[in-house]
């Protein structure tokens, strides 16, 4: 169910409603340009950089003070997270099963009367645990814009047109061998009001489970070789480049269905469990051997 | 297979602003129906570093049953009505307001606080954030805890929901600044989320 959102969302970083073709007029608040963020990323990467070769180690997740995106400054805690060992509950994951999703949600380009508009896409690969075991069983959401960059959430008002054909929505249960594939539309960049002239590269939002609650994420993938990476701050926000190609998918001809559509493979990596697992556990229904 | 491979974790990103077609379902919040015996109200607000509620956060919560048990039922998207699977999402309204109906955890030893374990995801914010949610009233087992007793007394009061009249829990998030929750890293090592808080790992 669409959630409201607040108009405040407007003035931070959407594009507002306009006439078709106004988008390119200057917008109210954001009078800095890409020149400006730009040197404010490469600012940020550069000090990165040097700290990395005087010792720093590798950071493999994205700052959460990472001011180049402007939504970010009053919303990261400014004292470190507090370590703690996870405890009972945070060690299980929530259990979910084909109760909860049906196989055809993984298929994004069959939940209307008619073909979506746009380039046909199958995304598939694993997902793994950091100790490299398959997390089978466990739920996928994503979510994305139509071919023309264009989300269905009312609050979007950039100027292209909707697909009555594409909603944007899909989920899977993973296999036992930790797989998921969804068929779907490749996304079209998206403009954003972060600053003037922002554009997001092309995205898919994905939302993951573990078996272990601890190993949640949310996140993004994105396609290679997109040119507007050095230009988005939320992508750069990750400032270690080998972290940064952990989010983008790999052209796979081998997944890429003749006549048909283009395969892209990512395999995505939880972090690494935090429990000891009986030998039931561990077994699976991949029918692994214990640790 | 005994696997000695250490794989390096898919970064996070935000959730952004785009979720609420995508990730709210129906019941979503409704870990049990509304009304029905042993419900209780979950509420709390969340806020910005400027005290301003945000209207575009969506929380998770995972829990344990009443006893304690921790329930490893299916049906958490596609609600039966009856069986309690222990987690819920919540996304705010225009106000910041989250709110669901579950059950007071049980403990899940005897003697153990008893608590929610909550993923606090937001637009604007980089990575999601963990934390947890402790019932106010067993003193003995929170001065116990072993997070509660490793932070000082003021951070600590961020994780300790307020009883509300209606026997409800009232619990509110604050992402930065005076009373800034506190946010757990379940990672060992500097380099992981070390270097996710603020940037400041050095």
């Amino acid at each position: 169910m669409p959630q409201e959102t607040n108009a405040q969302l407007e003035t931070d970083e959407l594009v507002p409603a306009a006439e078709p073709k106004a988008g390119h007029a200057p917008l109210d608040r954001a009078v800095e340009t890409q020149a400006d963020l730009t040197a404010e990323i490469n600012a940020l990467g550069d000090a990165y950089a040097r700290a990395l070769k005087d010792g720093a180690p590798a950071e493999t997740q994205p700052r959460l003070d990472y001011a180049p995106y402007r939504s970010s400054i009053l919303r990261h805690p400014t004292k470190s997270l507090h370590h703690a060992d996870p405890e009972t509950i945070e060690l299980y994951s929530p259990a979910f099963g084909h109760q909860d999703v049906h196989a055809l949600e993984s298929d994004l380009t069959i939940q209307h009367n008619g073909e979506p508009q746009g380039e046909r896409i199958i995304v598939a690969g694993r997902v793994l645990d950091g100790d490299g075991r398959p997390v089978a069983g466990q739920l996928v959401e994503i979510w994305q814009a139509n071919s023309s960059g264009r989300y269905i959430h009312k609050r979007d008002q950039h100027p292209a047109p909707l697909d009555p054909n594409f909603t944007g929505v899909g989920r899977c249960i993973t296999g036992a061998d930790g797989s998921y594939s969804f068929t779907t539309i490749k996304p079209g960049a998206y403009p954003w009001k972060n600053h003037l002239n922002a554009w997001r590269p092309a995205h898919i939002h994905f939302s993951l489970f573990g078996r272990e609650f601890t190993q949640r994420i949310v996140t993004q993938m994105y396609f290679p070789g997109d040119q507007l990476f050095p230009l988005d701050p939320i992508y750069q926000s990750i400032v270690d480049q080998d972290a940064r190609d952990r989010l983008v998918a790999s052209y796979d001809h081998d997944l890429t269905q003749p006549e048909w559509a283009l395969g892209y493979k990512w395999d995505i990596v939880l972090t690494g469990s935090k429990r000891t697992w009986t030998e039931n556990e561990a077994l699976g229904t991949a029918g692994d051997d214990s640790e | 297979m005994s696997n000695p491979t250490k794989l390096i974790p898919t970064p996070g990103q935000t959730v952004g602003p785009f979720y609420g077609y995508a990730l709210p379902y129906e019941k979503d919040r409704e870990l049990l129906a509304p009304g029905s015996p042993g419900s209780i109200r979950l509420q709390g607000t969340v806020y910005d570093g400027a005290g301003h509620a945000i209207p575009d956060a969506i929380l998770e919560i995972w829990q344990p049953d009443s006893e304690g048990n921790i329930v490893q039922q299916t049906g958490s998207l596609v609600r039966d009505g009856y069986t309690f699977t222990g987690f819920g999402r919540s996304a705010v309204g225009n106000s910041g307001v989250y709110t669901f109906t579950t059950v007071n955890p049980g403990p899940t030893k005897p003697g153990a606080a008893a608590f929610i374990s909550v993923a606090v995801f937001a637009r604007g914010l980089m990575n999601r954030l963990f934390t947890r949610i402790y019932l106010p009233e067993d003193q003995e087992a929170l001065a116990a805890d072993p997070l509660l007793s490793s932070l000082d007394p003021e951070r600590r009061q961020t994780l300790i929901a307020r009883r509300d009249a209606d026997g409800g829990l009232t619990w509110d998030v604050r992402l930065q600044g005076e009373g800034e929750t506190v946010f757990l890293n379940f990672e060992a090592g500097p380099a992981f989320e070390g270097a996710a808080a603020g940037g400041a790992a050095q």
